[in-house]
């Protein structure tokens, strides 16, 4: 129980306790990443993988809508989409309407929709659950995330996955190696003679605890950082940060317009995932020689009031990974993004014209190199585990086809034992 | 000890006199779908939300015993309630003052306020659930967060409990909770293994007499003031005795702190400050005034607080704020030499200033009431001793100083 709870406080505090990342050891800046890009680009060719991790739990059977059913309609008379609202994928199936960029993906067979992804005994705790998508580990509390153990597995390089927002979730971090979790934002620094002496603040000293070993760290990264790292993000950043000064050492890279802002590129929305995935695409242009980005989006707790919440965090999901998807293409590094949530939601809305904690849900996966369609078999409303989905795909399917198909490893090191190959890339 | 408890005497606290709780003025209420009438709503809500952030941070900056304010924004972090999806500045006050009223008490008390506080009820969607379709929103966080903790319950539990607070609903007229027993779930239930009738009272009464409550009661604080993780098994013991079965959380309290794991070396520097704890800190010992009304030194304070990514009354979730490292990023590292930039142009730095050259790197220590530096701080921070306010701004962004 100790550990759960420990483990369950620290994942909602957004910190990773267990693994490389507690120990001090590896919180990579801008400057490594920098590095890496000079002299170890990423090779033409190696595929990239983008984690897309819904917060809260995002209601499936409003994303993907079994709208033709009468089973639907019926167990939720105020949160339903009639079939003509919805954008239709065949199989009786439709996309929320605010999936409109998504659904011309779909059209483009560049979208697979693998259906009932769960996995048995499903937790319906946020913590808990999120936990176990992130550690692959539904039985038995882990101290890794699955793309942690991939690491440690692959050569104990933390340049090669990445998270972006500054925090770095539990899904990367290894038992030996943790990812990087990257800040974004312009960079404002000491002078001159304090310049020197915020540099020594950021030394390494013996006399630290472990805590303020990571402060000094994080205090030596911004400098490194801001000093080493040169153009290559900042016409990113200056997109991430509208409300600030535009940075000191912005570069030719962002485009002033005549009233001295930083234009905003067409393909960025407004939200803060569309910044986060801005920078993600700035990286892969770097060839920066990163194989996993993870990014994220919450708010997806819709316990009230559902419909109008979820189709804004849908349309703010939509803009961005459809901006994003565009902008890739067309590099030498083929991108495939993966878009999942901790669970779905009670098929029956409650009194509030929302849902509560559900189980299986659909996973997204788009990009070039996916062979769009459904996998999975749709689960059905009528046949329900006290009132809740029953899973028809383990979500270790798909997570060992992105280890096999993406990343070019053998699921079984990171998984414990193989799971059945999905076909969606 | 006890008087820091108590906090001061009869007088009471003259900081807190001097900032009592603002007057929001009425909840903003836009009639009908006018685009216009809605925006001019939404404008005075920011409004009242910004003088309630404001009127906080204030008052943690000028209470003479500022205990009351930290336990009060530790049950805050702990009943985590947003603003954000919330949208009353006035209910919001009324959780605060309550957190504060009660805080120091019997933690029974304070779970049925909390179970029957407005904003809450609208947080966690308790209004309006209905025997017919009862809302699990509130019933499985009460146990999982609130009072119990994962592992203590079972997914039937969480489904019985949220019959049990079925019947409530806001009354948006006068912010009162209102009980309807016809939406209520009358019915015999099954919590933890007791079945009754249980409502909304019963199942409150049932869950913080639980054990398991205890425990997660004194780790809950033990995390958030002494070191993360689980309590050791001799403090845990010692603080369990302390809250004992009338769950006094002013006797837990002052277990806690003088707990000799607590005082040890084991538990030195293991929490980094809350951006709110380093933020309030800086700004009391620099003796800087927050500016309550619209004003230069209001809205660099919350942005700030918002790079840091700890601004009151708005947690990101109901689990609460971050603890650890999550506050130790490039980002923040960034954010606390502008915020450091801003304070010390401000401050009150004589007792540094006045100081010889070579005594201001231990006087600024004194100043910010940092234990002692480590020699790589204390060699930078020599290399600008004849500069007292670029001293002051680079202890502040000391790996010391970010920690407790």
């Amino acid at each position: 129980m100790d550990r759960w709870t420990r483990r369950r406080f620290l994942l909602a505090s957004g910190v990773v306790g267990a693994g490389a990342l507690a120990a001090g050891g590896t919180v990579i800046g801008w400057q490594d990443l920098a590095h890496g890009a000079r002299t170890s680009p990423l090779p033409a060719q190696s595929a990239v993988l983008v984690v897309l991790t819904l917060y809260g739990g995002n209601d499936g059977l409003n994303t993907v809508i079994p709208a033709g059913d009468s089973a639907y309609q019926d167990a939720r008379p105020d949160l339903a989409y009639t079939p003509a609202q919805v954008l239709d994928l065949g199989d009786g199936l439709g996309l929320n309407p605010a999936l409109k960029g998504l659904h011309a993906l779909w059209e483009g067979k560049r979208l697979a929709v693998v259906r009932g992804v769960g996995y048995p005994k499903p937790s319906h705790s946020h913590f808990q659950s999120m936990d176990i998508w992130q550690t692959a580990s539904p039985e038995i509390p882990q101290s890794t995330g699955w793309l942690g153990r991939w690491l440690d597995a692959t050569g104990k390089d933390p340049l090669r996955a990445v998270s972006l927002g500054g925090v770095l979730p539990p899904l990367l971090a290894g038992a030996s190696t943790a990812g990087s979790a990257l800040p974004t934002g312009a960079f404002r620094l000491p002078k001159g003679r304090s310049l020197n002496a915020f540099t020594t603040l950021g030394a390494e000293s013996p006399a630290d605890s472990s805590t303020q070993a990571q402060a000094a760290t994080a205090d030596r990264d911004l400098l490194t950082v801001a000093r080493t790292f040169g153009g290559v993000f900042d016409g990113a950043k200056a997109s991430l940060s509208p409300r600030q000064s535009p940075s000191p050492t912005a570069s030719p890279a962002a485009t002033p317009t005549p009233g001295g802002q930083t234009a905003q590129p067409a393909y960025a929305g407004s939200g803060v995932l569309a910044s986060q995935l801005d920078v993600v695409a700035s990286c892969i242009a770097a060839k920066v020689p990163t194989r996993v980005y993870a990014v994220s989006l919450g708010g997806f707790d819709t316990h009230a009031g559902e419909k109008a919440t979820q189709e804004q965090l849908l349309g703010e999901l939509d803009q961005a990974v459809s901006g994003f998807l565009a902008r890739v293409e067309t590099g030498p590094n083929p991108v495939v993004l993966a878009v999942y949530s901790e669970f779905g939601r009670r098929v029956q809305a409650n009194a509030n014209q929302g849902t509560d904690h559900g189980t299986a849900g659909p996973v997204l996966v788009a990009g070039t190199p996916v062979r769009g369609g459904f996998y999975g078999a749709q689960p059905s409303l009528t046949d329900l585990d006290a009132g809740d989905l029953k899973f028809s795909t383990d979500f270790r399917s798909v997570y060992a086809t992105l280890l096999h198909r993406v990343l070019a490893f053998d699921p079984a090191q990171v998984l414990g034992k193989d799971y059945p190959l999905l076909g969606f890339v | 000890m006890d008087t820091l408890l108590a906090g001061p005497g009869p007088g009471g606290d003259p900081g807190a006199a001097a900032t009592p709780p603002p007057d929001l003025g009425p909840e903003p209420t836009a009639v009908g779908r006018d685009p216009a009438a809605r925006k001019a709503a939404n404008q005075q809500r920011a409004q009242q939300e910004l003088l309630l952030v404001a009127w906080w941070l204030d008052r943690m900056t000028r209470v003479t015993a500022p205990l009351v304010e930290k336990r009060t924004f530790f049950w805050h972090g702990h009943w985590a309630t947003s603003e954000q999806k919330v949208r009353s500045p006035q209910l919001m006050l009324a959780q605060n003052q309550t957190l504060r009223a009660l805080g120091g008490g019997d933690f029974g008390v304070l779970a049925h306020a909390m179970v029957h506080d407005p904003a809450m009820a609208l947080w966690l969607d308790a209004s309006g659930s209905t025997r017919r379709a009862p809302n699990e929103n509130l019933g499985r966080e009460l146990m999982e967060l609130f009072t119990l903790g994962i592992g203590n319950y079972t997914e039937n539990d969480v489904r019985e409990a949220a019959r049990a607070l079925t019947g409530w609903r806001l009354d948006r007229t006068d912010g009162r909770l209102v009980f309807n027993p016809a939406a209520h779930d009358s019915g015999s239930k099954t919590v933890v293994g007791q079945s009754a009738d249980f409502d909304a009272e019963s199942l409150v009464d049932l869950l913080v007499g639980q054990p398991a409550s205890h425990v997660h009661v004194v780790t809950r604080l033990w995390n958030r003031l002494a070191a993360p993780g689980a309590v050791p098994a001799d403090a845990m013991g010692r603080l369990l005795a302390a809250y004992g079965p009338g769950r006094n959380l002013t006797a837990l309290l002052r277990a806690l702190l003088l707990d000799p794991v607590f005082r040890g070396a084991t538990v030195r520097g293991a929490l980094v400050k809350q951006p709110v704890e380093y933020v309030v800190g800086a700004l009391r010992m620099l003796d800087i005034r927050v500016d309550t009304g619209p004003g230069r030194s209001r809205t660099t304070l919350l942005a700030a607080l918002r790079a840091l990514g700890q601004i009151p009354f708005e947690p990101p979730n109901v689990g609460g704020w971050p603890a650890g490292s999550a506050w130790l990023t490039t980002a923040a590292a960034q954010a606390r030499l502008v915020f450091a930039q801003w304070a010390v142009s401000g401050a009150d730095i004589r007792p540094v200033t006045s100081a010889p050259a070579a005594a201001r790197v231990d006087a600024a220590a004194r100043l910010l009431g940092v234990d002692a530096w480590t020699p790589r701080t204390r060699a930078a921070l020599a290399q600008v001793q004849d500069d007292p306010r670029e001293l002051v701004l680079l202890a502040l962004v000391s790996p010391e100083y970010a920690t407790n």
